[in-house]
């Protein structure tokens, strides 16, 4: 289900230059990337069905559409705290504070739903609220960051401390809130017909060909060499068979039956967030910034406001995802927001291929890297294994993500590229 | 080359607290030629160059672009009179591509709000084409695969790219190679040739008397003079940067060398 936008199609030769050079076959192509040590998602995909087979033979109830259907869902909230932290490493910052910050976004839309409180509102303004209030948070948080020059790591380690006493402050009153709106709830609950899901699956499909076949003729028209042309037929049918796949898998699934609002709200947050990072110029300047901060200040960039907007955005995706967590208990309670939740999203874009130092990454890192952690924790669990041995996994796997990527990236440089 | 100089500074003076960097300077570069900028160490070069590209306010004295008194307050101000800076540590992010490098801060985008990448990446082939920069294999590698040279020549090309009138180049050629060297000079007369103010700021007097067509000589925040390239040699540089020749005393003319000895 990986709707990649992808524009930054490597090898389109000045005109004029070397044709054999500048469109190499797709054998020739995969052969260089591989040589060059430039292997791109490979590994992740490869690790991915490692895995899928290896509990598949462990557990005799992990390889069914029930648990898949259970994966996604349980992937959710933590892939939206991911794409926030994709932006921020991007930068080459990091924010500590979006564990808790989904915490008090969970507790803010349990408030504002809450009946008989007074300010209880339609779940939709409640979620908007939370968010809102989250998206606030995480800019004042950047401002303390670009203006007054704080490192981040104090600045949202800060912010860890304090919304973590928030939340205990607020809770240990008022104990669990339950969550009893619709509309809140179904961010995690609700799955389309399956008529409806393969509607769905057709739309993406039909979306992402228009833009893959959109661009290429812009490019075409503007008299700059496109892609190659199998490449992109090849990018299309994977997109399908992995929507459509998706979709048939959900709908077979017998206990929450049909595909899940969250999976689709996971898809529909990563093409948004893939066209703000790579289609329009504030995406470009988030990497300008993290690249190279200083040339991007003499481009003229305002890099104060660059840095703001994305710890804005890091703090309205933990919202979202804070939102989505609360909805799937249904409730809030004192351990919201805590435990490994913070780790883990960090721990996704990074497994994902966003380095930790800022100006290489992308957003789909952070849904690659959310899903080998909730697939493993998923199967492990399935497995009868207990939560240390969950962690101890998860460790070695980041450990292995974070190695093989910088050894690429070495031999990268060795070639010469 | 046209009779008004594309700019023309006029008694500059510029003091930092007590330090006087810059003293009744004067300073000019004309259309279509390679105007080089030369002095030792804390001669002044560099806030002349920041007081051009409006980082510094001279404290007196005149600027004209084009014939008319500018007041150049930002560097904003500057690139949008068309002056246009290449920076000795390369203003450029690694991590980008040549196209992207080439507009950065002025990407150019639809309603939308998406990048045209078609057009910027045609406009930046062009512009290498026009500079006769050829050995960028594709402007869509990223400039931490480019060689130093290259790498020279896109933050070259960047500058151009904005119609700018006059270019400043800061030590265009200090972590070259030969061939390198080589290459990035032949830009700079080719800037000159297309009909550029280009002023050129380098140790190196080989590199300046290859492109330049004349010589500004800074010695302790003072200007000892200006020399054509076609009536002196590199010692009578080398002097004036060392030892300084009082030619802008009244009455004593440019063969000021000779008197001396």
């Amino acid at each position: 289900m990986s709707a990649d936008v992808d524009v930054a199609a490597p090898g389109i030769g000045l005109p004029g230059g070397d044709e054999a050079d500048a469109r190499p076959g797709l054998w020739r192509r995969g052969y260089d990337n591989l040589r060059t040590g430039n292997l791109g998602i490979l590994p992740i995909v490869i690790g991915v069905a490692f895995i899928v087979v290896f509990f598949s033979f462990k557990a005799t109830n992990f390889f069914t559409a029930d648990n898949f259907n259970n994966i996604i869902v349980q992937m959710t909230g933590l892939t939206m705290l991911a794409f926030g932290v994709v932006f921020v490493l991007l930068l080459g910052e990091i924010d500590l504070s979006i564990g808790y910050l989904s915490g008090i976004a969970a507790l803010v839309v349990a408030e504002f739903q809450l009946p008989g409180s007074g300010h209880a509102y339609p779940g939709l303004v409640a979620i908007l609220i939370a968010v809102g209030v989250c998206t606030a948070i995480g800019g004042a948080q950047g401002s303390v960051v670009a203006l007054v020059g704080v490192p981040s790591f104090v600045v949202t380690l800060a912010g860890l401390l304090i919304w973590q006493g928030v939340i205990l402050q607020v809770l240990e009153v008022k104990g669990v809130i339950v969550i009893q709106d619709a509309w809140i709830n179904d961010t995690a609950n609700y799955f389309f017909t399956s008529t409806n899901g393969l509607i769905i699956a057709g739309i993406v499909t039909g979306l992402y060909t228009l833009g893959t076949l959109g661009s290429a003729i812009a490019k075409r028209r503007a008299g700059v060499s496109i892609g190659n042309p199998w490449m992109m037929a090849l990018k299309i049918i994977g997109v399908a068979v992995a929507t459509f796949g998706t979709v048939a898998v959900s709908n077979h699934a017998s206990v929450p039956n049909g595909l899940p609002l969250a999976g689709v709200l996971v898809v529909i947050f990563l093409i948004v967030l893939t066209y703000l990072a790579k289609r329009t110029p504030f995406g470009r300047h988030v990497y300008a910034v993290g690249g190279n901060a200083e040339a991007a200040r003499r481009a003229g960039i305002n890099v104060a406001r660059i840095r703001i907007i994305v710890f804005m955005i890091s703090g309205a995706m933990a919202g979202v995802g804070g939102v989505i967590l609360a909805a799937r208990l249904n409730s809030v309670d004192l351990n919201v927001g805590g435990g490994t939740l913070l780790l883990d999203a960090i721990s996704a874009a990074v497994i994902g291929g966003t380095s930790l130092f800022g100006g290489r990454g992308e957003v789909r890192s952070a849904l690659i890297g959310a899903l080998v952690i909730a697939t493993v924790s998923n199967g492990l669990n399935t497995a009868g294994y207990k939560t240390g041995t969950i962690y101890i996994v998860t460790g070695v796997i980041l450990l292995l993500a974070v190695t093989l990527d910088t050894v690429a990236r070495r031999l990268q440089v060795r070639s010469g590229r | 080359m046209t009779d008004t100089p594309t700019l023309q500074l006029r008694g500059i003076t510029k003091s930092f607290g007590s330090v006087q960097a810059l003293a009744d300077v004067d300073f000019e570069v004309r259309t279509g030629e390679v105007m080089a900028l030369v002095g030792d160490n804390g001669a002044g070069k560099s806030t002349l160059v920041k007081t051009i590209a409006g980082i510094h306010q001279p404290d007196s004295g005149e600027v004209l672009f084009e014939g008319k008194p500018v007041h150049i307050s930002s560097p904003k101000e500057a690139s949008r009179l068309g002056i246009e800076i290449v920076y000795q540590d390369l203003a450029l992010c690694d991590n980008l591509d040549v196209v992207q490098n080439m507009f950065l801060g002025r990407e150019e985008r639809d309603w939308l709000w998406r990048l045209k990448e078609p057009a910027m990446e045609q406009r930046t082939a062009e512009t290498l084409r026009g500079l006769s920069v050829t050995t960028i294999r594709s402007v869509r590698q990223p400039v931490a695969s480019l060689s130093g040279g290259q790498r020279q020549s896109v933050a070259v090309a960047k500058a151009v790219l904005w119609n700018s009138k006059l270019v400043i180049l800061d030590e265009p050629t200090a972590a070259l190679g030969v061939a390198q060297t080589r290459q990035v000079l032949e830009l700079v007369r080719r800037l000159g040739e297309q009909g550029l103010a280009v002023v050129l700021i380098s140790h190196n007097l080989h590199d300046i008397f290859d492109v330049a067509n004349r010589i500004t000589v800074l010695r302790l925040g003072r200007d000892i003079g200006v020399y054509e390239r076609e009536h002196t040699t590199q010692q009578e540089i080398v002097q004036a940067i060392t030892a300084g020749v009082p030619t802008k005393v009244a009455g004593i003319p440019e063969a000021a060398p000779e008197l001396a000895t």
